[in-house]
């Protein structure tokens, strides 16, 4: 069975994330209730007859993709595979606005074409002339799990060798006021909206893409193997730990062998349990981190939290700026990911040094 | 790949019928499902035909015993009837017995009720619930509910190629020993949101669609869903299951040439048609049917009849779309046209491609015209989306 | 005739998100789809919507678009023959 690495990383967030060094110029806003993106050239990669029919969050994805396919040194996909959970909100919001308003008359094409939840994917593949295996996944927080899932057995099977795979939100103007009139966003003026210190429910929200080049060989640009991916739809507060042990275990390791976990904490008082309750139990002695705080909560957010965890790997070193407690690992050979949304869709990943 | 991996139950719900049964008997009877539009208000009513399952919100609803204040969107409810359907057809008891996921597809997901209650979310607190309702995966999580079913769970959304990879992650899963068991397949309802998209493309016909045919006009825009259950050689031994088909090749490839439209060449549908065949060790002659994407658009039929040509050469086997029975019915269109492949196998039918008069001046082949019976082996389906998405399954006899 | 050409491109320009693009660098003659201005099919759906919105005509078949939307001539040429608003 040939081994999954990651060769190469896109980032782009509520952070400078692109052309910087890892967290190197981190602002930790606990002032907005929606962060807002950071936005990068995009003339830089994308020319602009392409562009203009783009939103937001396909040429972040566009830009992502570019900066990973980059940084691997790789021109060839043998596959392209995205998440979305909410797809692209912008156009889907501006063809419906469109309908309603106009009474299904004088409606233009374009931004129905463009509200197809597979145009980021669909774009890179047209910009790169990429005739490959092209899949987009769009369940909720495991939408980017599932792709990672979906890679791996490829290169498992031998059927890939080069694969890229990443997650992308936007936000759009309608999509964030439901959210925020359902208490899923925190309210506005309930600030400042700390993540680790939170008494409300509800998270602060933002958008970004993050894209991924995994290959079958290690390189000079390796960040870290990928060694698995698990998602369940559904667990109880009381079974976290045990599936957790369970993965491990399927790996050959324990919760000693694992040197920092990555938590998806977000701040929301009603599903940050699941967390503590590993945290304070079976994960006690070992050194936590987290990044909502930075990224922002929204679908595919864990994408930020694996480039993270990557970086850790291949650095062997963790910015305080990502700390839970105290713990410190002497060195960054097996790191855990797990991540959770509103209780539904929980994801474990395991990402080790190579 | 041996056989392939076992299809050991199927349900649906489509324009032609609720159960497996009566979809199959419309189908050999030659009784579409196109008609106007009841369900929805839309301007477009006296000027389009669609696949629509002629049942109320409130009737789908009462069918899953859902209460009052539930938030289903349409394409959930059809989903998880025929998620349902499908597990009884494999005698499942236990959703949890064997390690099991479920793969969903959608396009629109809950656009039937954001549609609706756009407007009114801010106003009033009355339909908020369905906010959450709107995203695809929410679908997935609604269907695994109603099935009971913890575990892998999680949604593909590549346009009206959606299902199609759907079946196809579901095999990898089981092929790679992920799962043992997982239900697979696709669900979309009608929503104004993709009748007046489609409309801006200007390939909706305004009568029946005529797929392959020189003066076809277009699609007709169809709902429905549909799922089949996956199973590992190890389950199907271990519980003595029949087995209704095996699913015998997968490809998927991108034509990337243009957002919507298909190449001249049909490059894309070329090379997810030769993918499926490598994987299944299968040759093109191998094939006695093809199911076609035809959607009776121009550019749709023509892509694919020259794709069809490439692939098969001078010895192009029955071939038929079944979309003038059900319309396009979008990420399900896979799964629906994956349980009418299985049927073909079962009972060694042609399924007729309605409509036809006129051959394309473009080739020289025409689709099968008149419901035929002929000992079929391997059947080929092909599924087409937006973003340039190409699949092909292959389906082979038990 | 002229102020009609003018009108054209500003829209042009504005429905077609063509950012780079000025009104001065549009020539009459220039052709819209291809090498000109590097139109594709899916703003010629747009030009048609813009046709029926704008200027009361409608097209049936997308085909039609075809001569029409050669340059910006033969669009205000069409359009002043056949405007009903």
């Amino acid at each position: 069975m040939k081994k999954c690495y990651i060769n190469g990383t896109g980032c782009v967030s509520s952070q400078k994330t692109i052309n910087t060094a890892f967290l190197q110029d981190i602002i930790v806003n606990e002032n907005e209730n929606v962060l807002e993106l950071s936005v990068p050239d995009y003339k830089e990669v994308i020319p602009p007859a392409a562009a203009r029919r783009m939103a937001k969050g396909v040429k972040n994805g566009i830009v992502a993709s570019h900066w990973a396919m980059k940084e691997a040194g790789v021109h060839n996909l043998d596959a392209i595979i995205t998440g979305t959970g909410m797809g692209c909100c912008i156009d889907s919001e501006k063809f419906l606005k469109a309908l309603i308003d106009n009474k299904e008359e004088f409606l233009t094409p374009t931004s129905f074409i463009q509200s197809t939840h597979n145009t980021v994917g669909g774009q890179i593949a047209l910009g790169l002339e990429c005739k490959a295996y092209n899949f987009t996944y769009v369940n909720g927080a495991v939408s980017f799990e599932s792709s990672l899932i979906d890679a791996k057995m490829q290169l498992d099977e031998e059927e890939a060798a080069t694969i890229l795979v990443g997650g992308v939100e936007e936000n759009a103007e309608a999509t964030t006021n439901f959210l925020q009139l359902t208490g899923i966003i925190k309210p506005k003026e309930q600030s400042s909206y700390s993540v680790l210190d939170s008494d409300t429910t509800g998270a602060v929200f933002s958008e970004g893409a993050v894209f991924f080049v995994l290959e079958d060989d290690k390189k000079e640009t390796t960040y870290a193997e990928l060694n698995d991916v698990t998602i369940y739809n559904t667990l109880e507060k009381e079974e976290v730990e045990a599936k957790l042990e369970s993965f491990l275990k399927g790996n050959g390791l324990s919760v000693n062998d694992i040197d920092a976990v990555v938590l998806g904490y977000n701040g929301d008082t009603l599903y940050d349990g699941y967390y503590t309750i590993l945290a304070d139990g079976v994960l006690k002695n070992t050194q936590q981190l987290y990044y909502k705080h930075l990224s922002g909560e929204f679908n595919t957010a864990s994408a930020f939290g694996l480039w993270v965890a990557s970086h850790v790997v291949k650095l062997q070193e963790a910015p305080e700026v990502l700390s839970v407690n105290d713990v410190k690992a002497a060195g960054y050979k097996n790191i855990l990911l797990y991540n959770q949304y509103r209780g539904k869709d929980h994801s474990f990943t395991l990402v080790s040094q190579c | 790949m041996s056989r392939g991996v076992a299809i050991t139950g199927m349900g649906i719900i489509s324009s032609i019928g609720n159960s497996v049964e009566e979809n199959f008997n419309a189908l050999i009877q030659s009784k579409p499902g196109i008609t106007v539009i009841e369900n929805i208000t839309t301007v477009h009513k006296n000027v389009i035909k669609v696949g629509e399952i002629k049942k109320t919100n409130g009737q789908l609803a009462a069918e899953l015993g859902l209460a009052a204040d539930n938030n289903y969107s349409r394409t959930a409810m059809l989903g998880a009837i025929a998620a349902k359907q499908a597990v009884n057809n494999a005698g499942i008891t236990d959703i949890n017995e064997f390690n099991t996921g479920l793969i969903s597809a959608t396009s629109v997901g809950g656009m039937d009720m954001t549609e609706r209650f756009f407007y009114d979310y801010a106003e009033s607190d009355e339909h908020r619930r369905y906010i959450l309702s709107h995203d695809a995966g929410d679908v997935a999580h609604k269907i695994a509910d109603q099935l009971g079913l913890k575990g892998l769970v999680t949604t593909i959304s590549t346009a009206c190629s959606s299902a199609a990879n759907a079946i196809m992650l579901g095999a990898r899963l089981i092929k790679n020993g992920k799962l043992d068991r997982v239900i697979v397949g696709g669900t979309d309802a009608l929503s104004k949101f993709t009748i007046n998209g489609f409309k801006t493309l200007m390939i909706l016909s305004d009568t029946y669609n005529t797929p392959f045919d020189n003066d076809r006009k277009g699609l007709n825009l169809g709902e429905a869903a549909a799922f089949l259950v996956l199973e590992s050689d190890a389950v199907v031994k271990q519980q003595n299951k029949k087995v209704l088909a095996y699913l015998s090749g997968y490809g998927n490839a991108n034509d990337a040439y243009h957002q919507t439209a298909s190449s001249e060449n049909g490059d894309g549908a070329f090379l997810s048609m030769e993918k499926a065949f490598k994987i299944s060790g299968l040759a093109p002659s191998d094939i006695d049917y093809i199911n076609a994407h035809g959607t009776a658009t121009p550019n749709n039929d023509l892509s694919e009849g020259r794709a069809i040509i490439r692939a098969f050469g001078n010895n192009v086997p029955e071939f038929s779309s079944t979309k003038p029975f059900t319309g396009h019915t979008l990420a399900a269109a896979a799964a629906i046209e994956a349980v009418y492949s299985v049927l073909a196998l079962q009972n060694g039918v042609v399924y007729p491609n309605l409509n036809f008069k006129t051959p394309m001046e473009e080739f020289d082949i025409v689709p099968q015209t008149e419901l035929k019976e002929k000992e079929i082996n391997h059947v080929l389906s092909n599924s087409f989306g937006f973003g340039g998405n190409c699949s092909t399954l292959l389906f082979s006899k038990s | 005739m002229e102020a009609l050409k003018q009108e054209l491109k500003e829209k042009i320009i504005d429905v077609l998100n063509l950012e780079d693009i000025a009104v001065e660098d549009v020539n009459d003659n220039d052709p819209l789809f291809g090498d000109g201005l590097g139109l594709d099919s899916i703003d010629a759906l747009e030009l048609i919507v813009m046709l029926d919105k704008d200027y009361g005509i409608k097209l049936a078949d997308p085909k039609e678009g075809k001569a029409i939307f050669q340059s910006i001539e033969t669009m205000a040429k069409y359009i002043s023959e056949n405007r009903t608003k």
